[in-house]
């Protein structure tokens, strides 16, 4: 936030024109910097963006080409990685399953982060809708989620194919399947967090002058809250790709065609005697990605926190 | 106390009766059908009779009266028949799997003792190595084995279970050829060479199993421990000439378990979730293989049955979470 009321004192406007304008994300990002893992993390899942989005335009080779002759080729100059059993190739794979992968974390995490907030504002702020709101939340905790996950992935994927093309319905069903189970967390943090805000002289301030409901949240509350939404949105993207890519490990994610990290590493097992590669390429692709993204959680927490920061 | 376990109780059967009814309507409203798989050479009245046989000609809340009164009322007397030899439950319809026209409860019994062995063993060796670990790891705070144990509890959680097992099979199973990549649940022990069979096939599904409970375990146990060694009565102790053992093992670590300890408890329920998995990678046939195969085959009193044993579990072991804090803190009063 900078500071756009207007300064009297002559002297104290010439230091701030002096001093380049600055917002409490320079703090911020200034303590991000002091964690180490945190920053290797950062340069990590760069890493890994670039090469899924811009690997494709420098490696033009189609996923899908199946060529049966290339069958189970090892590491050579025209396949980086080798090819799989149908002679496809795994450079290739590997990258367009991980932008499948991520961009599955991503949606899920962005619907999960949005019923989580929306339901923590909404039961903080409002009285009347905490106890429906609180006990809803209860009711999603206490639900088995990966047996529920593996029903209703089963069990809707053939009419969602039906209306939506097979990957587009696969997608959609797989990102509201993570995310109407995975809000619970934020919600109950946000919650909390909005009671605490409530007590605070600023909101008595803005009631005192009838600042409207509506207003009140998007103006007062939701940037306040915003710190732990974010950590928990960072945490939120890791739990999301290793949900979809379990589901696929299942047999019961995206279709056999349509590669993610999970899919590459369930077709590869049959064959993981012989060709063990195939499967290690695509869980280390996992494993890198979530690690990575764990410690960005885990610098940012620190990071966001007023208490540590400055020390 | 007592009227504070009471109050949980009773908030349990609604919330469990909710459960049941937001699975059984998942499973009504997906358009799956169990007679599938029926060629389509059977004539259609034909069919008609089989989803009779079935139950499925009757409403749904009917249905689900059905499945209410088999689960609470008839499964427990069967249960007490076969163990006191009485025949209350003569007669009355068992929930009956459409998979296999077994019981469900049969098919669970037998796949039960897999999978607490295998989960079980896995949760008492993770939480005994996440223990000591969290302690060295606070007392000695920012030491190279405070980096290395953050380290690879980060790992431990980053690392999908399922990636973890194949990378062991494609280790020590393909390469090394010291353990078996399949569980084989035939295996009777019946003497000290099929005891080592047993013991080096559980190998693999335990070491995965436990190094992901240890991650988490150890980094509640680092920080509850941390939260204490900074308390007063902790330099009181230290004061009056106690010694160090003395302080970190009796009096700071009695404290820091209370946390802990209900965390475990919490953890239970997952693990089972998470076996699901394991069991898949190690081909173990237990409780979560079983699921797996049944929502594939669209059976649906198995999956029914299923799920909400695993909701049980759940808000089981969170009554007890919250018990043992109570019986464990004496600063928690419910009243």
């Amino acid at each position: 936030m900078t500071d756009t009321a207007p300064l009297k004192n002559p002297q104290f406007q010439a230091e701030a024109a002096a001093r380049p304008p600055r917002s409490q994300w320079w703090d911020v990002w200034d303590q991000f910097k002091t964690h180490k893992g945190a920053i290797v993390g950062l340069t990590v899942f760069m890493l890994i963006l670039v090469l899924i989005l811009i690997g494709p335009f420098l490696w033009r080779v189609d996923p899908g080409f199946v060529e049966l002759r290339m069958r189970n080729k090892g590491f050579s100059g025209a396949h980086p990685l080798g090819t799989d059993q149908l002679g496809r190739d795994m450079l290739a794979r590997v990258m367009a399953g991980g932008k499948v992968s991520i961009s599955v974390g991503l949606t899920a995490m962005s619907l999960s982060i949005l019923l989580g907030t929306t339901i923590g504002v909404l039961a903080g702020y409002f009285r009347r809708l905490e106890g429906p709101l609180m006990r809803l939340t209860d009711l999603f905790l206490a639900l088995p989620l990966l047996p529920l996950l593996l029903l209703m992935v089963t069990l809707f994927r053939e009419p969602l194919s039906k209306s939506f093309g097979p990957e587009s319905g696969i997608f959609l069903l797989i990102v509201c399947a993570i995310g109407a189970t995975s809000w619970m967390q934020t919600a109950r943090i946000v919650r909390g967090e909005v009671l605490a805000l409530k007590e605070r002289e600023f909101v008595l301030a803005a009631r005192s002058i009838g600042t409207p409901s509506r207003r009140m949240i998007t103006r007062h509350v939701l940037p306040n809250v915003l710190s732990p939404i974010m950590v928990s949105a960072t945490l939120g993207i890791a739990s999301a790709i290793i949900t979809e890519s379990a589901l696929s490990f299942l047999g019961l994610g995206f279709p056999p065609d349509f590669p993610t990290w999970g899919r590459l590493l369930f077709d590869a097992i049959d064959q993981m005697q012989l060709y063990p590669w195939r499967v290690i390429l695509p869980g280390v692709a996992i494993s890198l990605t979530v690690l990575s993204v764990n410690y960005i959680g885990d610098g940012l927490r620190d990071a966001l926190d007023p208490r540590i920061r400055g020390r | 106390m007592f009227s504070y376990t009471l109050r949980r109780l009773l908030i349990a059967v609604p919330t469990l009766l909710i459960i049941s009814l937001v699975i059984f309507l998942l499973l009504e409203a997906a358009p799956g059908d169990p007679l599938g798989e029926v060629p389509l050479t059977v004539p259609p009245e034909v069919k008609e009779k089989m989803r009779a046989a079935l139950g499925l000609d009757s409403a749904w809340y009917v249905r689900y009266g059905l499945w209410l009164k088999q689960f609470f009322w008839v499964e427990p007397m069967h249960l007490i028949d076969a163990l006191f030899g009485t025949h209350m439950g003569d007669g009355m319809q068992r929930v009956i799997s459409f998979q296999s026209r077994q019981p469900v409860m049969d098919i669970i019994a037998e796949r039960i003792p897999q999978t607490l062995t295998v989960v079980g063993m896995a949760y008492l060796i993770g939480v005994s190595i996440a223990l000591p670990i969290g302690i060295i790891s606070a007392y000695r705070q920012y030491s190279w084995f405070d980096q290395l144990g953050t380290f690879v509890a980060m790992i431990g959680f980053s690392v999908p279970t399922f990636f973890t097992g194949v990378v062991l099979i494609i280790v020590f199973a393909v390469k090394l050829q010291w353990f078996p990549s399949v569980y084989d649940t035939t295996l009777q022990i019946t003497d000290w060479a099929s005891f080592k069979a047993q013991v080096r096939q559980m190998v693999m599904p335990v070491t995965v199993l436990a190094l992901y409970n240890a991650a988490q375990i150890s980094r509640f146990m680092r920080a509850s421990m941390l939260d204490n060694l900074g308390q007063d009565y902790v330099r009181t102790a230290r004061a009056k000439g106690l010694t160090e053992k003395v302080v970190v093992l009796v009096h700071v670590l009695r404290n820091s378990l209370i946390p802990v300890i209900t965390v475990i408890a919490l953890g239970v329920p997952q693990i089972f979730g998470g076996a699901i998995i394991t069991e898949q990678v190690f081909k173990v046939n237990g409780l979560g293989q079983q699921l797996i195969s049944s929502i594939h085959s669209n059976d649906m009193p198995m999956v029914m049955t299923l799920t909400f044993i695993f909701a049980i579990l759940i808000v089981l072991f969170n009554l007890i979470a919250d018990l043992l804090y109570g019986i464990l803190d004496p600063r928690i009063r419910y009243d």
